[in-house]
C-alpha cells in the first residue's frame, strides 16, 4: 500500500474541509478524482504531501508520516499543482533545483520536454513565470515525469494546454511505468477515461464514491 | 545540508535578478563607500578623532534605511512564496524544512550584506591609494556593527514572514516594528527622561533592548569616544559599562536577538501549516 489515509479530518477557520476521509492507494492504481469546486480535493492532496497538520486521523505514505518524514515521502511523489506557480527562478536555476534536490537527470527533462514540443534550450535563461501558461504546464509535466516516482499527483494538469498539447500529454501518460500509481484531479473524466482504472468522487470533504472500472 | 547551500545559492541568484537589490546596492553601497571615503580622508586631515558631520549623517542614514530595507525585502520571502503558491511547488520536492528555511536565511543574509562588504573593500582600496593611515580597527568594527544590525533585522523579518499568513500583514507589522524602534532612540528617550514620566532605570533598559539604539551608540562611540553628541542615555551606558564592554554588547546582543527570532520563525515554520 502506497498511501493510507485513515479518518483524516482538517478544519479551516472552524469548518471541516476534510471530514473523516478514508482512502488507500495501491501501486498500479490510476485514479481519477472528481468532485465539485471546494470539495476538498486539493486539500486532501496537500495533506498527503505533508503541507498540512491534520486535526485528526492518520496519513502514511510508504509507511512514513508526510509531515514528520517529508523527505522520505516526497522522494516517491511527483506533483503538479493546480496553477503553475510564478516561480522567479530562471529555467536553468529551476532545473538545478530539481536535479540536485531530487536527483533527476537534466537530459531526461530535456527529452520529455522535447516530446511535448517544448524547446527548453531557447528559453533556458528566462524566468519561469515569464513562460506562457501552456509552456509552464509542459515544463512542470516534464519535470514530474522525469522524476522517478511511485506516485504521480496531477491537480488538473491540462487546464492550460492547447488541444495538441493535451493529446501529447495523454500519449506520454500511456507510457508511464505500469507499477507507478497516478492520481488525477480532473473535471473532465471523458478525457482520461481510458487512462484510469478507479474513480473517486469527493463532496463536502468526504469521499462519496470509490469504484474500480 | 547540501540542499541548504543549494537553496541559499538560488535565493541569491533570484535576488540578484530583482530590482530591489540594485536600488539597495546603489543607495546603501554608495552611502557606505562615501562613508569610508570621508572617514579615510577625514582621518588624513584630523586623525579620525573628532566626529565629522558627514560621518554622523551617514550613521543616522544607516539607522533609518538599513532596517526598513531589510524588513520590506525579506519579510516577503516566505509569506510571499506562500501566498503565490511558489512554496507549494518548491516544497513538493524532497527538501527538508530545515534546509529550506535556513538556506533562505543564509541566501538573504548574503545579498543584504554583500553591498556592505563590497563598499568595505572599496573603502580599503581607496584608503590604500590615498596613502593616508587607514583606520583599520574602526573600519572593521563598523562593518561588524553593520553585520549585527543586518542580522537582527533579518531574524525579525524571517520571524514575521513565517508567522504571518499574508504579505500585507507581514509588511504592515514590519513597519510597526521599525517605527517603534526608531521612536525609542535617544532623542525620544531623552524627552521621557526630562518629563520624569519614567524612572531612569526603565529608560536605560529600553535603550539597551532596542537594537537600533544599540547600533547607534556602538557606531558613534567608535568615532566619538566621549559620546557627547548623542545624549544622556548613551553617555550613562558608556560611563557604567566602559568602552570595551559597550562595544562587545553592541556586537553580540543584536546577533543573539536575531538568532532567537530566526529560531522562533523556524519553529513556527515546522509546527504550522505550510500553506
Ligand atoms: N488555506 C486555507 N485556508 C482556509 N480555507 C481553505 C484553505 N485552503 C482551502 N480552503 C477551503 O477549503 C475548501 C476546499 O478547498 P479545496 O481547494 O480543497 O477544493 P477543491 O476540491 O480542490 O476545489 P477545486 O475543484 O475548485 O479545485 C474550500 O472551501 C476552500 O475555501
Ligand atoms: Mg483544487
Amino acid at each position: 500500500m502506497l498511501v493510507v489515509a485513515k479518518n483524516v479530518s482538517k478544519k479551516f477557520m472552524g469548518s471541516y474541509v476534510l471530514d473523516k476521509v478514508n482512502i488507500t492507494i495501491n501501486s498500479g492504481d490510476r485514479i481519477a478524482m472528481m468532485g465539485p469546486n471546494g470539495a476538498g480535493k486539493t486539500t486532501l492532496v496537500r495533506a498527503i504531501l505533508g503541507f498540512y497538520h491534520i486535526d485528526s486521523g492518520e496519513i502514511s505514505v510508504k509507511g512514513f508520516d508526510p509531515v514528520k518524514k517529508r523527505v522520505e515521502v516526497l522522494k516517491h511523489i511527483s506533483f503538479i499543482p493546480q496553477l503553475p506557480p510564478p516561480v522567479k527562478l530562471s529555467l536553468e536555476e529551476l532545473l538545478v533545483y530539481v536535479e540536485r534536490s531530487s536527483g533527476v537527470s537534466r537530459k531526461k527533462i530535456f527529452e520529455e520536454s522535447a516530446r511535448m514540443d517544448l524547446d527548453l534550450k531557447s528559453h533556458i535563461s528566462k524566468p519561469f513565470f515569464k513562460l506562457s501558461g501552456g509552456m509552464k504546464q509542459k515544463l512542470l509535466i516534464a519535470i514530474a515525469l522525469s522524476k522517478k516516482s511511485e506516485l504521480l499527483i496531477f491537480d488538473e494538469p491540462t487546464a492550460n494546454l492547447d488541444p495538441k498539447g493535451r493529446e501529447k500529454f495523454y500519449e506520454l501518460l500511456t507510457e508511464i511505468d505500469p507499477a507507478c500509481s497516478t492520481l488525477f484531479i480532473t473535471h473532465r473524466l471523458d478525457e482520461i477515461e481510458g487512462l484510469v482504472n478507479r474513480k473517486i468522487y469527493m463532496d463536502l470533504g468526504s469521499v462519496t464514491e470509490d469504484e474500480k472500472i | 545540508m547540501k540542499n541548504l547551500f543549494l537553496i541559499a545559492y538560488l535565493d541569491v541568484k533570484e535576488s540578484l535578478r530583482s530590482k530591489w537589490f540594485y536600488v539597495y546596492a546603489l543607495i546603501f553601497g554608495g552611502l557606505m563607500a562615501l562613508f569610508f571615503v570621508t572617514g579615510v580622508s577625514d582621518s588624513v586631515v584630523m586623525g579620525f578623532t573628532g566626529l565629522s558631520r558627514m560621518l554622523l549623517i551617514f550613521i543616522q542614514v544607516t539607522i533609518i534605511i538599513l532596517p526598513i530595507f531589510i524588513l520590506i525585502t525579506t519579510v516577503k520571502s516566505i509569506s510571499g512564496d506562500r501566498e503565490s503558491n511558489v512554496l507549494e511547488y518548491m516544497l513538493s520536492f524532497p527538501v527538508s524544512l530545515k534546509d529550506y528555511y535556513w538556506g533562505k536565511m543564509l541566501g538573504r543574509f548574503s545579498t543584504v550584506f554583500l553591498p556592505v562588504f563590497l563598499a568595505l573593500l572599496m573603502g580599503v582600496v581607496f584608503g590604500l591609494f590615498s596613502g593616508g593611515e587607514m583606520p583599520w580597527k574602526m573600519v572593521f568594527l563598523y562593518s561588524a556593527l553593520l553585520f549585527s544590525l543586518s542580522f537582527v533585522f533579518l531574524g525579525l523579518a524571517f520571524f514575521l514572514s513565517t508567522i504571518v499568513k499574508s504579505t500585507d500583514v507581514a509588511l504592515g507589522s514590519s513597519f510597526v516594528v521599525w517605527i517603534a524602534m526608531l521612536a525609542f532612540i535617544d532623542i525620544a528617550l531623552m524627552g521621557l527622561m526630562l518629563q520624569n514620566r519614567l524612572s531612569d532605570e526603565v529608560i536605560i533598559t529600553i535603550a539597551m533592548l532596542n537594537p537600533i539604539e544599540v547600533f547607534r551608540i556602538g557606531a558613534i562611540s567608535l568615532f566619538d569616544p566621549e559620546l557627547t553628541v548623542i545624549g544622556p542615555v548613551a553617555y550613562y551606558l558608556l560611563d557604567t559599562l566602559g568602552a570595551k564592554l559597550l562595544m562587545v554588547y553592541a556586537l553580540v546582543y543584536p546577533i543573539l536577538v536575531g538568532a532567537l527570532f530566526a529560531y522562533f520563525g523556524y519553529i513556527a515554520f515546522r509546527k504550522k501549516d505550510l500553506l
